[in-house]
């Protein structure tokens, strides 16, 4: 008796070592080049080697403060370069979030709770835009933001931004509003609300967390989206950041300290947007899960 | 208060016609139950009311008020949704004051309402929970409470106790009776349970196939099915139905040839029944009834025996058609006895029209 039971006992033993190797892998596996940049951001010697152990040579805030404090001359005065590239990599996003969740919004509901002509069609044409990557449009978009003069732009990265941040944000909240009961806005109606208040007073509340959720990856897409960027931009000044970070990189001179401190930086407020938001985050996503 | 006026409200959703020609009279202040199959058109009709769907024709009237083309909110009514639809985000209080916030009542008169419904319906110390945090009976009653504090002058319901364990419905539907007493505001209540027609109904509507079958109070209805399908539906256990032929009993009197024809049930006098017709004969369970062996009118044996407590149900065949017996406990009836039994009173259907013969 006193066997087994000892037996059992380091069964459980190896098996509690062996789920948390498992663990400890895959937390390495995940965590292991994220260190590496975060080691290289702070190194202070030229060139990176290849090391075992991801820890900063010399380690210095230099690279860093050089990324943060990148200016330019502009007739005689100084600009804050880098300062601008944030607020154009944040407007950029920021606006692409609001207006995919501002166009899908209703247009989510409207496919949710009405029967009109057209709605499988115009379904269906919304998905069909999904299977091409946004780079097989670059050039037609290059030539109609030419056309409008927004080349070069704010304005024109976020129209664009928004062809793909839209469709994705209906069908996401289609399948949101889909899943809040009609009775609670029939309840709504009774109660003295037009649609209209049921819809802003009931609905919009109760679809809160996916349409957080929703805007976090539109946010997201247009925060590290490099290639129409990097097309339809072509003065520094109007850069985002995923652009000012592939400079860093010249096809001469690689430098790697600055471009692991600017990932850095770049990351930063995107963990900031996901530790705000992680508990509508958790919501959503089961939510979303549960209802396929 | 307002009385309800139905007249010939036809519904089809496309090419399905789901009420065909409905007319309801409710008085003002009257307690009326929709009760059917489902499928019947009850809830379709209750919504009709509510406005949350638009009539095909027909014309529905609160009082001296047509309200056929309103919008729901035009309509001073309330409705308790058989999923209760508290609104998730929103406290129990803040569920409860909901209607009045949009009609911009006075605050004081909100918190006032608010407070009187909560301590009427014993959910005063819940008022700052949201609705996941409360148990199923809790969020029937928020439900009823928010259709309170609106003091509508109709009141609708849609199955509410249906998401209750048996024994909270049975409590919640005296509940229900004694509110409506006390508010006195007209209630159309939907259901497919028979019981709660019966125990809450001042008036009864009894929808078959689009159609209201049979009205009335409920006892009347209970008492005189004008079809098999109302006889069929209210009681319980359901009444027996056994085919028959009528007969010349000879002396005037007629006579059914039960089933198989290995039994006869002779007829009380008055019956518009003629000799040669294919009738239903139906006998509640409770109207068979032990009697002496020369006052008996038909024998049943006993083929199994359902132990109830205070009655007993005892499955036999009569002329080879199944049916049930309901007799108290302690005649000690068991399985294999032939029982002489005397029919207390009995129902006839025409085999065709379904209708009653009386």
């Amino acid at each position: 008796m006193s066997g087994s039971g000892g037996g059992g006992r380091q069964v459980r033993a190896i098996e509690s070592i062996a789920s948390h190797l498992v663990v400890l892998l895959a937390v390495a596996f995940a965590l292991y080049p994220v260190l590496w940049v975060i080691a290289l951001a702070f190194s202070g010697s030229a060139t990176p080697e290849a090391r075992v152990l991801p820890i900063p040579r010399e380690p210095t805030f230099d690279h860093l403060w050089a990324v943060i404090s990148t200016t330019r001359e502009v007739g005689d005065s100084t600009q804050w370069l880098f300062g601008r590239q944030l607020a154009n990599s944040l407007i950029v996003s920021i606006a692409t979030a609001l207006v995919g969740i501002g166009i899908a919004t209703p247009t989510a509901y409207a496919l949710a709770r009405f029967n009109f002509v057209g709605k499988e069609g115009g379904l269906r044409v919304l998905l069909a835009t999904q299977m091409f990557p946004a780079v097989a449009s670059a050039i037609p978009l290059y030539l109609l933001l030419d056309f409008l003069g927004l080349l070069n732009s704010r304005t024109g990265l976020i129209l664009c931004y928004a062809t793909t941040a839209v469709p994705f944000a209906i069908f996401q909240l289609r399948a949101a509003f889909e899943s809040i009961p009609v009775d609670l806005e029939e309840a709504a109606m009774v109660d003295g609300a037009t649609r209209f208040q049921a819809f802003r007073m009931v609905v919009l509340p109760a679809a809160r967390p996916a349409i957080a959720v929703t805007a976090l990856f539109a946010f997201m897409s247009a925060y590290n989206e490099f290639i129409l960027a990097a097309t339809l931009l072509g003065k520094e000044d109007m850069f985002t950041l995923p652009v000012v970070l592939q400079r860093f990189i010249g096809e001469y001179d690689a430098q790697w300290e600055a471009f692991a401190a600017g990932a850095l930086i770049v990351s930063l407020p995107v963990m900031i947007l996901f530790y705000v938001l992680q508990r509508h985050l958790v919501a959503g996503l089961t939510s979303g899960g549960v209802k396929g | 208060m307002v009385a309800v006026s139905v007249q010939q409200v036809t519904k089809s959703f496309g090419a399905t016609k789901v009420l065909r020609g409905v007319d309801v009279h409710v008085p003002a202040g009257g307690f009326a139950v929709l009760v059917g199959p489902s499928g019947c058109g009850k809830s379709t009709l209750l919504r009709l009311l509510a406005g949350l769907e638009e009539v095909t024709s027909g014309s529905i009237r609160f009082g001296e008020r047509e309200v056929t083309r309103l919008e729901p909110r035009e309509r001073d009514i309330a409705m308790v949704f058989q999923s209760y639809a508290l609104y998730p985000h929103l406290t129990v209080r803040d569920n409860l004051a909901f209607g009045l916030r949009l009609r911009k009542t006075d605050p004081a008169e909100i918190g006032r309402r608010v407070d009187e419904a909560a301590a009427m319906l014993g959910l005063s110390h819940l008022l700052d929970r949201l609705p996941k945090a409360l148990s199923g009976g809790q969020r029937q009653r928020v439900a009823m409470g928010r259709a309170i504090v609106r003091r509508p002058a109709l009141f609708l319901f849609d199955e509410p106790l249906s998401n209750l364990d048996a024994a909270l419905r049975a409590q919640v539907r005296v509940d229900i009776r004694k509110l409506h007493d006390q508010l006195g505001a007209t209630s159309v209540y939907v259901t497919h349970d028979q019981v709660e027609a019966m125990t809450l109904a001042d008036v009864m509507f009894v929808l078959n196939g689009g159609v209201v079958e049979q009205q009335g109070a409920p006892l009347e209805v209970y008492d005189a099915p004008a079809t098999r399908f109302v006889a069929g539906f209210l009681g319980s256990p359901a009444m027996n139905f056994i085919k028959a032929t009528i007969e010349d009993a000879g002396g005037g009197g007629l006579r059914a040839r039960l089933g198989d024809g290995s039994a006869n049930l002779a007829l009380p006098p008055g019956l518009p029944a003629r000799p040669g017709q294919a009738v239903e004969v139906g006998v509640r369970p409770h109207d068979l009834e032990l009697c002496d062996e020369s006052a008996a009118e038909i024998h049943l044996k006993v083929d199994f025996v359902e132990l109830l407590g205070p009655e007993i149900h005892a499955h036999c065949v009569l002329a080879g058609a199944p049916v049930i017996a309901c007799l108290e406990t302690r005649t000690g009836v068991s399985v294999g006895d032939t029982l002489p039994l005397r029919v207390r009173r009995l129902h006839l259907f025409d085999q065709e029209s379904g209708r009653a013969l009386r």
